[in-house]
């Protein structure tokens, strides 16, 4: 946009026709096929309008696009045999292991980079601070354990973590930082919100594996807390890190990154809904709203997405141009 | 008194010397614990078959040598295609022959005239208002994606069993081999066999209506089987002195006349249809399973428990309907009257149908009503919910304390603390008490499979979870069971909640489960229990309402109080069906435990969710077959001990 804004009148005048031939040709070269674009869903709320928000876009380009509900890490299997077309959020900590098997595999690949930064630590919501006031460091989590203590962890505080297949690593850190913590693994992100839910009634602290941007976050403020900070190795070469004989000894990525994967497919199939694909970029305050919309405002997905595109015309329209 | 006659063991009876001889030894085994080699503690490394790599050598094999791949995904090809059909007219996907979507006010009034035809003007109102139910509470569109995939799941899976229940029937090789492949299908927990559906068909509606049919064809199978073999002969001589020819037969004389059973199979392969709704969603199947695990993923109770009270609804519609349709007589009209004299139904539902159509043109609202515009009970629901979770914790706090430390931890290291081989040897001997050196093979034999899978110590939790929430269940259900017994209406009235509590998706437990009792094995124990306790509700009401009234009537007269009444007649008559209901809880229980890996818990579910997100074939199957082997040990367990009973 810029670019041709820069040109003066005269040279945009004798360069119409010009660009409607070139655009004219592209039209004819990039037609997309009549098949729908198949968009996987998952079962967290931002995921699921943002998918909608870009197949919306998708549709007004006049494509055809269909959404079905799969497993999120099985999804990029999909996507590789093709079953499935794109997929919205890959998160670097959740899912950044079975995009990188599946990219060594072929027929997938990355187009896009959303403009937003993945987190994923050991979190509390803000109650919790009362009980150990020294948070959010971890040393001081480490002295108030008692307080996180439950039938089933005796004397030692209980963490909260995510499913075991999340490969989260929080009972590796635990004894490598020699913290006065049992790990128990709930089953579902479902059950991490349950227990919270539960806590919030009254005001119980407790600590659990977390992650942003989230809808949780408008639910329930809360902080992560700091572990000594995250270097490349930490978790392979014991030297890296706090201790120098110990592998994670040190917190999560804070800025992890969200990606766009596409299937190899794609470009040559739709290549018009390809190019619009690439520039997507969403930032966490836009994936936080999308998720609001209807975690909060309690809005079909579908609905929120429409609203959001209708609220947000300035973010998506230049993607399309 | 003569009923003790009854339970006398039979001569048949095995040797109780053996089954003492192996209690024994194992005892000993426990005793000697501390000096025992390690080998004998658990099963030793050497003795660990890698059953999962061979399972994943097969599938490799098949997949890409075989090329079986391209033999299933043509047929879910087809499949899609069926589905393509059924939902462009339910909810009008732009699929051929794109004529969709119907108005909700049509499919509500079809649904009632359906009601009235096969079942009279009660069941005309459940079925209509069911449907505006859905419409109303603005669930229209997710309830016809379900209804999609079954449309076409169900009948695809009663004219499979059909097919093969004939051949079973027939031949008695098909028999033979489908017998065994059944009784594991049956006890195989869902996600193990959803893993092979993902490798070979993929994912979306076609895989979620292929992981419904296979999950809801084998007692189909069973019941046409079993109704064919229960033809009398002297039907089918009549038959033949008719000159009917094999196939005449078949279709003419024996299919009418085992109608009753093959028509249990239909209405059994719609609800496990139905049971499916919600696991199928794991793996793409969509609509109103898929709904609600967005909906719990956000905590949303009161919207999750109205998806779950329609799927109840749905459930209870088509099981009443097809039931009605099992009972049907062929009615006979007097002669002369008019064909719309005749039927009444049909006039007055064609008259509708083409007034709904009209009037959905004019009026939107009779075609779909918007989220937007709908009605929702959420708020009262999780009103009461908070209120209720606030009131009983105190007493759920005492609890979560009590049972984590004084019966969860110190059973759960006592089932570890036994030696296996220990073990081994106890079920041989119950084996060989209940039936003989058989038996005692058969479950000695399964539970010796698991120890050799190397999943022993996750299926040790699996089984300290189960045995302790049956027993906890039976303490439940039991009295509740023989409290509904006392009279019919209550009877009827517990027999309807035991439906409900069945069909309600069991994930909606999970969630306030763990609200009370937080991610732990407490919660487990309670949302299986919740689960478990139904069979046993509802055998024991049905065992003590069976009892022939003559007898009761006889030991009233003998001067029986009405607890000796209970004890000495009523239960040990109730006995035989009381036990069926034993068996299904443990089924259920093993079922529950292993969804419960939602919640959070270190047994064989959790392997086995780990191993559904990864698409391992061959661990997925073998944890699976573990679940299985432990449900068959105390199938046949059971089943022996009533063989033995009423020999």
């Amino acid at each position: 946009m810029t670019r041709t804004s820069r040109l003066s009148w005269a040279a945009r005048l004798s360069l119409a026709p010009l660009f409607i031939a070139a655009s004219l040709a592209g039209a004819a070269q990039a037609e997309d096929s009549a098949d729908p674009i198949t968009i996987p869903i998952h079962n967290w709320s931002s995921q699921i309008v943002m998918s909608h928000a870009i197949g919306q876009i998708f549709e007004g380009l006049g494509n055809s696009v269909e959404y079905v509900s799969t497993d999120s890490q099985a999804v990029y299997e999909a996507i590789r045999l093709g079953d499935a077309t794109l997929e919205v959020e890959v998160w670097e900590g959740a899912f950044g292991a079975s995009f990188t098997a599946a990219l060594e595999k072929g027929g997938i690949h990355e187009a896009g980079n959303h403009n937003a930064i993945t987190r994923e630590d050991w979190w509390y919501p803000l109650w919790t601070k009362e009980a150990c006031p020294g948070l959010p460091d971890w040393k001081a989590l480490n002295d108030c354990a008692a307080v996180f203590a439950t039938p089933e962890t005796g004397e030692k505080g209980r963490f909260l973590g995510g499913p075991v297949d999340w490969l989260k690593h929080d009972a590796e850190k635990v004894e490598a930082l020699d913290m006065n913590f049992t790990v128990v693994n709930a089953g579902s992100a479902a059950a991490l919100w349950a227990e919270l839910a539960a806590a919030e009634k009254d005001k119980t602290p407790i600590v659990i594996f977390n992650w942003t941007p989230n809808f949780a976050e408008a639910v329930w403020p809360g902080e992560f807390v700091e572990f000594p900070k995250w270097e490349a190795g930490c978790d392979t070469d014991p030297a890296v890190g706090l201790y120098p004989d110990k592998v994670y000894d040190c917190g999560n990525p804070a800025d992890g990154y969200l990606k766009i994967a596409a299937w190899d497919g794609m470009p040559e199939k739709w290549p018009a809904a390809y190019a619009v694909l690439q520039k997507v970029s969403f930032t966490n305050p836009q994936i936080a709203e999308m998720a609001k919309l209807v975690d909060i405002d309690g809005m079909e997905p579908e609905d929120a997405a429409s609203a959001w595109l209708a609220a947000n015309e300035a973010v998506w329209k230049p993607w399309l141009e | 008194m003569s009923m003790t006659d009854q339970i006398r063991l039979p001569k048949s009876a095995p040797r109780p010397q053996i089954a003492m001889l192996l209690i024994g030894l194992a005892a000993v085994l426990v005793l000697t614990r501390a000096a025992l080699p390690e080998g004998l503690i658990r099963p030793p490394d050497w003795l660990i078959l890698p059953f999962a790599d061979w399972v994943n050598t097969v599938f490799t094999f098949l997949r890409d040598d075989l090329g079986l791949m391209a033999l299933t995904r043509a047929f879910a090809g087809m499949v899609e295609w069926l589905l393509d059909v059924t939902a462009n007219i339910l909810y009008g996907k732009s699929r051929w022959p794109r004529l969709g979507p119907l108005p909700w006010s049509v499919v509500a009034i079809t649904m009632a005239a359906l009601g009235a035809w096969l079942g009279g003007w009660r069941l005309a109102v459940l079925a209509g208002g069911t449907f505006t139910w859905i419409a109303v509470m603005g669930q229209w569109q997710w309830a016809m994606e379900t209804l999609s995939v079954i449309a076409v799941a169900a009948p695809f899976s009663i004219v499979t069993g059909l097919l093969l229940g004939i051949a079973a029937w027939r031949f008695r090789l098909v028999a033979r081999v489908l017998d065994p492949v059944l009784n594991i299908a049956q006890s195989l927990p869902h996600f193990a066999y959803m893993i092979p559906v993902v490798v070979f068909i993929g994912v979306g509606p076609k895989a979620g209506a292929i992981v419904t049919i296979i999950f809801s064809v084998p007692p189909m199978i069973r019941m046409t089987a079993l109704g064919l073999a229960k033809v009398p002969d002297e039907v089918v001589e009549a038959g033949r002195m008719g000159g009917a020819t094999p196939f005449q037969l078949l279709r003419k004389v024996r299919l009418p006349t085992a109608r009753t059973e093959i028509l249990v199979g239909v209405n059994q392969v719609i609800m496990q249809c139905l049971a499916m709704v919600v696991l199928a969603s794991f793996i793409g199947m969509p609509g109103l399973g898929q709904k609600l695990l967005q909906l719990l993923q956000a905590l949303k109770i009161g919207l999750s428990v109205e998806i779950g009270i329609t799927i109840v609804l749905i459930a209870v519609v088509l099981d009443r309907l097809t039931r009605a349709w099992a009972m049907r007589q062929p009615q006979h009209h007097a002669g002369g009257l008019r064909w719309w004299q005749r039927h009444p139904v049909l006039l007055a539902w064609a008259l509708a149908v083409v007034l709904a159509f009209a009037l959905a043109q004019i009026f939107p609202i009779l075609a779909q009503v918007p989220r937007r515009e709908a009605l929702s009970i959420a708020a009262p629901i999780d009103l009461v919910m908070d209120q209720v979770i606030r009131l009983v914790d105190p007493l759920t706090t005492w609890l979560r304390w009590f049972l984590i430390t004084w019966v969860l931890i110190p059973l759960r290291d006592a089932i570890q603390f036994l030696p296996f081989s220990a073990i081994l040897l106890a079920v041989a001997a119950a084996g060989w008490a209940i039936g003989g050196w058989r038996s005692a093979l058969v479950v000695g034999g399964f539970i010796a499979l698991i120890a050799v899978s190397g999943w022993w110590d996750r299926a040790m939790i699996t089984v300290y979870m189960v045995g302790f929430s049956v027993c906890l269940a039976a303490l439940i259900g039991f009295p509740l069971g023989i409290w509904a017994a006392r009279g019919e209406a209550r009877a009827q009235r517990m027999l309807l909640i035991c439906d409900t509590l069945q069909t309600f998706p069991s994930f909606i437990y999970l969630i306030p489960v763990v609200m009370l009792f937080g991610v732990n094995d407490v919660a487990v124990v309670m949302a299986v229990v919740t689960f478990a306790a139904v069979p046993l509700i509802r055998y024991t009401t049905l065992g003590l309402r069976g009892v022939a009234p003559e007898l009761i009537e006889a030991a009233q007269m003998s001067g029986a109080t009405r607890r000796q009444l209970l004890w000495q007649v009523q239960l040990p008559m109730a006995l035989p069906v009381m036990m069926v209901g034993v068996n299904q809880s443990v089924m259920f229980s093993l079922f529950m435990v292993i969804i419960a890996a939602f919640i959070g818990t270190q047994d064989l579910g959790q392997e086995l969710q780990r191993a559904l997100s990864a698409s391992d074939v061959g661990k997925g199957m073998v944890l699976g077959l573990a679940v299985a082997f432990l449900g068959l040990a105390v199938d046949h367990l059971i089943r022996s001990w009533s063989r033995n009973r009423a020999a």
